[in-house]
């Protein structure tokens, strides 16, 4: 076995029993993005040098401590600030641009002593499902080349999907993680809006951007959001709750015996591939078998958050990229690619004196409808099961025709993300043509203990995550 | 055709002098600092960074509310406000679009008649100052420069109704107000570093043969002096007069003009048409999340304006405390560092018998230069300058006579209207004296004896000359 194949917590296991290096670890990896990269290309930036660098610093060191990801390579999504390494949010207008400081997500993970291995690519600003908005190349899928990874978190899924990194970070506005995750067959983790912080990520829509994890496993992802959770005194929206320890908990739990999960008819309707839906079925036949309380519930028409989350996100973007003038730095305006221009202009009109209440107004009406509901249906389950996607992998250029490309794709995470719920996806199994299904567990605010428990316990049964794509 | 009513309404900026910036942990003491050295991610409006709300510059806001006798709402909250200039570099401002922090206060003012008058004051609410552009030469080339330190100082507005109908109104309203920041010392409030900006919106009430017209909105900016500002007003009012007179042309909801204000010309000028009317595309600002004032936050306020005497209240237990005259008064409350000053003297002034209306009166006619003195040294010096002059007028006035009789050729000079010659007099009588009169008692009796207390001006002025 390669050590890139690692998940994070089997990496640090070997480290810790000096099983192999922390070098042997990065090269692994490094290796396999030489290898596989000019081919699925997942990364906008390889740091080869400042990895190395890094592996170099940490000597025989293994985890430990304060540093439990001491010599984890990871993968960062492209609209996160590191610290003189370049920065794109996949845009040219930043196609040159090395930040002066880190995103507060990065100095958490570096200073659990996590190696960045490389910046990986997204859609532009994170417009998109797809990646094919990214100014610079499209992302492949892993599992075939000739599709599509999902987006915006398209990049990190797929690296680690094709073993080029241990751990990988995304962020997701609505469906940036679950979504491509589905589409790679990997667990994409997306917290409570404000359990990690915004800080030093590109926004995107400032009311709805969530940090999180695209990782090999359950234990990973829970292992990395101990890290990343928590108050930011850097950005205001950030939660003082208590931070749980998420590993501690899913492994020391007894089962997932009496949850109560319900099932929302809504987000089974037309549209929806057959092969998803059937996985779907399935994987809430296994959380039955495990003793789960499944029961039928009723939840808002998911095209209405279509609405909702289109006139807020335009909006919030048309504010967000206004700083991208090119006098401090970064290109000026016309360096924006189309998808980005169509935002910022519709953003802007929505905004716009006179259709502010119209739209604007109304539409955050209807998102406090939408958290009701949520907030309706929790106090009968407590968690929501649902397929993630209403399809596998789509094939290169789907997105080029389609000017809702992203909302449709999104339909049914877009909800949950508007109302700040965590979720996860997971890997509900493989479609004929053998491209894999996600199936997403939502919880409250705050539950993401035991959603990931949920998701432990489910990944305990099954053997779906453990599937490698031929490459 | 006549002025019936001019109408002014204005609008406030103080930047607040907290240690820090409004949304970030960078120093806001700008003024004079090397360009550029007191920045960060956040006050560059670098990609990722997020603003985090200075609570001290919320305290202060709602501080100045409740001195402004306003409405503080239990909710409120920072707004986005859109548009795109060099020196902004986020492209929107943090603002407060429609929960200020403060609403609906008043300050009283007199009026030209001495009435009492209140203004209203519709809002205080709390934004972000923007970047210095400085227009400059660099190599032969015309540029500008950013200046990014003064980026995120935190701003307060006040907006007042526009109850203000005459340039003196104005002008005492303005000066309250910095005296008021300047007593909650909330900011220095200096005109000419920037820390108040002052934007008055203008028009007026017409009225020929019965009928009435009022003349187009005009909001004037960049005024960095009182005098300035009554320049501009004085100016602008003509102006719209004249203007109505020759194009009839009539307020409308979107006729509203900015002018600028040139301090060469001492004119205004247009800076902005209707067309390009404001659209800034406000909306709530997604990175704070939005407040509510607890009561602890109100309590705390209000136990720092416990300990705030102001100006007001200050004047009127002067005047009733102290047995003193309105204008004495009037400059001992100008600055609250003047006032606690003259209240330690009158404190320290107990043992070394000087009494209030003493002290005051050396303080106002600024008799003894009390800088660098303590009060303890200052009412010292005052008990000695009393014992110092011993003389009595009859003693002075022989003395004097002594001096006329020996300097004819001098005493002709001054009759003659060489009236500057009193000095050399004065130093003669001195010098007789030892020192032991009073120096006033001199001057008076020079005069008297001299004929000439009708023609030449004060005590006072004389000692300039």
């Amino acid at each position: 076995m390669n050590l890139n194949e690692l998940t994070v917590i089997e990496a640090i296991r070997g480290l810790k029993e000096r099983k192999f290096s922390t070098l042997e670890l990065v090269k692994d990896c490094l290796e396999r993005i030489k290898k596989l990269d000019s081919k699925i290309k997942a990364f906008v930036t390889v740091c080869e040098k400042e990895a190395l660098e890094e592996v170099r610093g940490i000597g025989d060191d293994v985890p430990s401590g304060i540093r439990p990801l001491l010599g984890i390579p990871f993968a960062i999504k492209d609209n996160f600030c590191t610290e003189g390494i370049k920065t794109t949010a996949s845009s040219k207008v930043l196609e040159n641009y090395f930040p002066v400081y880190d995103a507060t997500v990065v100095k958490r993970l570096k200073s659990a002593g996590a190696v960045i291995i490389g910046k990986t690519n997204m859609d532009a600003w994170a417009h998109g499902s797809s990646t094919e908005t990214s100014d610079f190349f499209t992302t492949k899928n892993p599992w075939d080349f000739t599709r599509l990874p999902g987006g915006s978190s398209g990049g990190s899924a797929a690296a680690i999907a094709a073993d080029m990194a241990v751990g990988a970070i995304g962020s997701e506005t609505a469906g940036s993680i679950r979504q491509p995750a589905a589409w790679c067959g990997v667990v994409g983790l997306k917290p409570t809006y404000g359990r990690v912080s915004r800080y030093g990520v590109i926004a995107m829509a400032s009311s709805t951007d969530s940090p999180g994890s695209l990782t090999k496993s359950v234990e990973d992802a829970a292992l990395i959001l101990n890290i990343l959770a928590g108050k930011d005194e850097s950005d205001a929206t950030t939660s003082s709750k208590p931070v749980l320890d998420y590993l501690r908990g899913i492994r020391g739990s007894r089962g997932i015996r009496g949850i109560r999960i319900g099932v929302p008819k809504e987000y089974f309707v037309k549209g929806i591939k057959e092969e998803v839906k059937t996985k779907t079925l399935e994987a809430i036949e296994v959380f039955k078998n495990l003793g789960a309380k499944i029961r039928e519930i009723s939840l808002l028409e998911p095209k209405y958050s279509v609405a909702v989350y289109t006139i807020l996100q335009r909006s919030e973007v048309s504010s967000n990229l206004a700083r991208y003038d090119g006098i401090r730095y970064g290109n000026e305006r016309s360096y924006f690619g189309d998808e980005a221009k169509k935002r910022i202009v519709m953003g802007t009109y929505t905004l716009s004196a006179g259709y502010y209440d119209q739209y604007y107004l109304k539409a955050q009406k209807v998102r406090t409808l939408i958290c009701q509901d949520f907030e309706e249906a929790f106090k009968k389950v407590d968690l929501i099961i649902g397929p993630t996607s209403p399809s596998t992998a789509l094939p290169i250029g789907a997105s080029k025709d389609s000017v809702m490309f992203g909302e449709l794709q999104d339909i049914l995470v877009e909800p949950s993300a508007l109302a700040g719920l965590p979720a996860i996806n997971l890997c509900s199994g493989f479609s004929k043509e053998i491209l894999p299904t996600g199936v997403q567990i939502i919880g409250p605010h705050f539950s993401e203990e035991l959603i990931l428990k949920v998701g432990y316990a489910y990944e305990q049964t099954t053997e779906w995550h453990k599937r490698k794509p031929k490459l | 055709m006549r002025i019936k009513q001019i109408l002014i309404g204005l609008e406030i900026h103080i930047e607040l002098k907290t240690k820090s910036k409004m949304f970030c942990g960078c120093s806001a003491e700008s003024f004079g600092k090397e360009p550029n050295t007191l920045t960060c991610p956040v006050c560059l409006g670098l990609p990722g960074a997020l603003p985090v709300p200075n609570k001290k510059a919320i305290e202060w806001a709602i501080l100045l509310g409740l001195a402004l006798n306003c409405q503080i709402p239990e909710e409120s909250k920072f707004d986005r406000k859109n548009y795109f200039y060099p020196d902004l570099p986020k492209g929107y401002q943090i603002s407060q679009y429609d929960k200020p922090f403060a609403i609906c206060g008043w300050l009283k003012i007199k009026d030209k008649n001495e009435n009492i008058k209140k203004i209203g004051i519709r809002r205080v609410h709390l934004e972000e100052d923007t970047a210095k552009s400085i227009h400059t030469m660099v190599n032969g080339e015309k540029v500008t420069l950013l200046d990014f330190d003064k980026s995120g100082i935190p701003l307060i507005e006040i907006v007042t109704e526009p109850d203000f109908n005459s340039v003196d109104e104005v002008l005492e309203f303005c000066k309250k107000i910095r005296q008021i920041v300047r007593y909650l010392e909330i900011s220095d409030a200096d005109l000419e570093k920037g820390q108040m900006r002052l934007e008055p919106t203008v028009n007026l009430l017409l009225e020929e043969e019965g009928r009435e017209f009022f003349t187009p909105l005009v909001e004037i900016k960049n005024i960095n002096s009182f005098r300035f500002l009554k320049r501009a007003l004085e100016y602008e009012i003509e102006r719209q007069f004249q203007e109505f007179s020759r194009s009839r042309v009539q307020k409308t909801s979107g006729n509203k003009t900015t002018r600028g204000f040139d301090e060469n010309k001492m004119t205004t000028f247009e800076q902005r048409h209707k067309e390009e009317a404001e659209e800034y595309r406000y909306f709530p600002e997604p990175d704070i999340p939005p407040f509510r004032i607890s009561e602890k936050l109100m309590s705390n306020v209000k136990c720092q304006m416990s300990n705030v005497e102001l100006p007001e209240a200050k004047e009127k237990r002067f005047l009733e405390k102290y047995d003193l005259n309105d204008s004495q008064v009037e400059i001992l409350t100008e600055e609250k560092e003047l006032a606690n000053y003259f209240e330690e003297c009158v404190g320290c002034g107990k043992d070394e018998g000087a009494n209030p209306q003493e002290i005051a009166n050396v303080i106002v006619n600024k008799r003894i230069d009390f800088k660098d003195l303590s009060p303890t040294e200052f009412v010292r010096k005052i008990g000695e300058s009393k014992s110092k002059f011993t003389l009595t007028e009859s003693e002075i006035a022989s003395l004097v006579d002594g001096t006329i009789k020996e300097n004819p050729q001098v005493v002709d000079a001054i009759k003659k209207g060489k009236t500057q010659a009193i000095g050399f007099l004065t130093g003669q009588v001195q010098e007789k004296a030892k020192g032991a009169a009073d120096p006033r008692k001199v001057q008076s009796i020079l005069r008297e004896k001299l004929d000439l207390s009708e023609k030449t001006k004060g005590a006072a002025d004389f000692n300039k000359t």
